[in-house]
């Protein structure tokens, strides 16, 4: 029997970064994982913060390639000097 | 000397020292675009960002001689990136107090509307849920104009909470490393991703629904 009260949705959303970085104390964490087992929008709600980490990571992460250009004439320029 | 050195941050330093291309490309490509991100937090144009990750490199030339490997070498550029940029942004004035940079102190990341209110019988539990993105298929997540609507969102961000996301969901840094680099404590680094990720999410719903 637990005397803990619920999470309200609108606190477990602010608590799924947390909980993905694995930073919950175990008790919340436990509260966490309860609330999700019946309710369907916060189950979304962490799929899709979960799917947005992934898309994000998609973004591509190149320098420009002029700003590549700049460095490396930087780095003739010092290796010279 | 380099007591705490990984074998390929070793081998980076002496291929640097030798003036060997391959190795700068290599860290060029490993921490460039990390290096732009953690300068256009202190300062408030890309140019002026890209200048600064042009000054620091210059400083990593001039230090890779007198660099001990007390830290990593990737901590210890983006020691030299920091400073670059904080320098930087002092002299362009722009020196706001770091929590300006991340938004409102109270901010919650869900629209308080999406829940019941007080008086309601379940107060604070979904009046608009989520849906599931379950039946979304795959090419349209991948999709080029799904990937344009992430990337402006991020460029809609606050400068502190870019820059963590960008950190840790492109570039994949830890939260201790992102915390190091942008000088944030533990939490601060966390409420700022939080905030950075929801914003995203949103546009995404808005844009998937």
């Amino acid at each position: 029997m637990r005397l803990d009260r619920e999470l309200a949705c609108r606190e477990v959303v602010e608590l799924v970064t947390s909980y993905l970085d694995d930073s919950l104390d175990p008790a919340d964490r436990e509260r966490f994982e309860e609330h999700l087992v019946f309710c369907d929008g916060c189950e979304n709600y962490l799929d899709q913060m979960r799917t947005t980490i992934r898309l994000t990571g998609r973004v591509e992460h190149e320098l420009p390639a002029e700003l590549q250009a700049v460095l490396l004439e930087a780095f003739r320029g010092w290796r010279a000097s | 000397m380099q007591h705490a050195l990984s074998h390929e941050d070793a081998q980076l330093v002496e291929g640097l020292r030798a003036g060997d291309e391959a190795a700068f490309a290599a860290l060029m490509r490993m921490y460039g675009p990390g290096m732009l991100r953690v300068a256009q937090m202190f300062v408030s144009s890309r140019s002026v960002a890209e200048e600064v990750v042009q000054e620091a490199w210059l400083g990593v030339f001039k230090g890779i001689e007198r660099f001990e490997g007390r830290s990593s070498l990737k901590t210890w550029i983006f020691r030299i990136v920091a400073n670059t940029a904080k320098t930087r942004g002092v002299r362009e004035a722009r020196s706001v107090p770091f929590s300006s940079l991340g938004g409102d102190e109270n901010e919650t990341t869900v629209s308080p509307d999406r829940f019941l209110g007080d008086g309601e019988r379940f107060p604070g539990h979904w009046a608009v849920p989520p849906g599931s993105w379950a039946g979304v298929p795959e090419a349209r997540l991948l999709a080029a104009e799904t990937m344009d609507v992430i990337r402006r969102e991020i460029e809609r961000l606050p400068a502190a909470q870019r820059a963590v996301l960008e950190l840790r969901d492109i570039e994949g840094w830890s939260a201790d490393e992102v915390c190091n680099a942008l000088d944030l404590t533990e939490t601060n680094g966390r409420v700022l991703l939080h905030r950075a990720r929801a914003k995203v999410r949103a546009a995404l719903e808005e844009y998937l629904r």
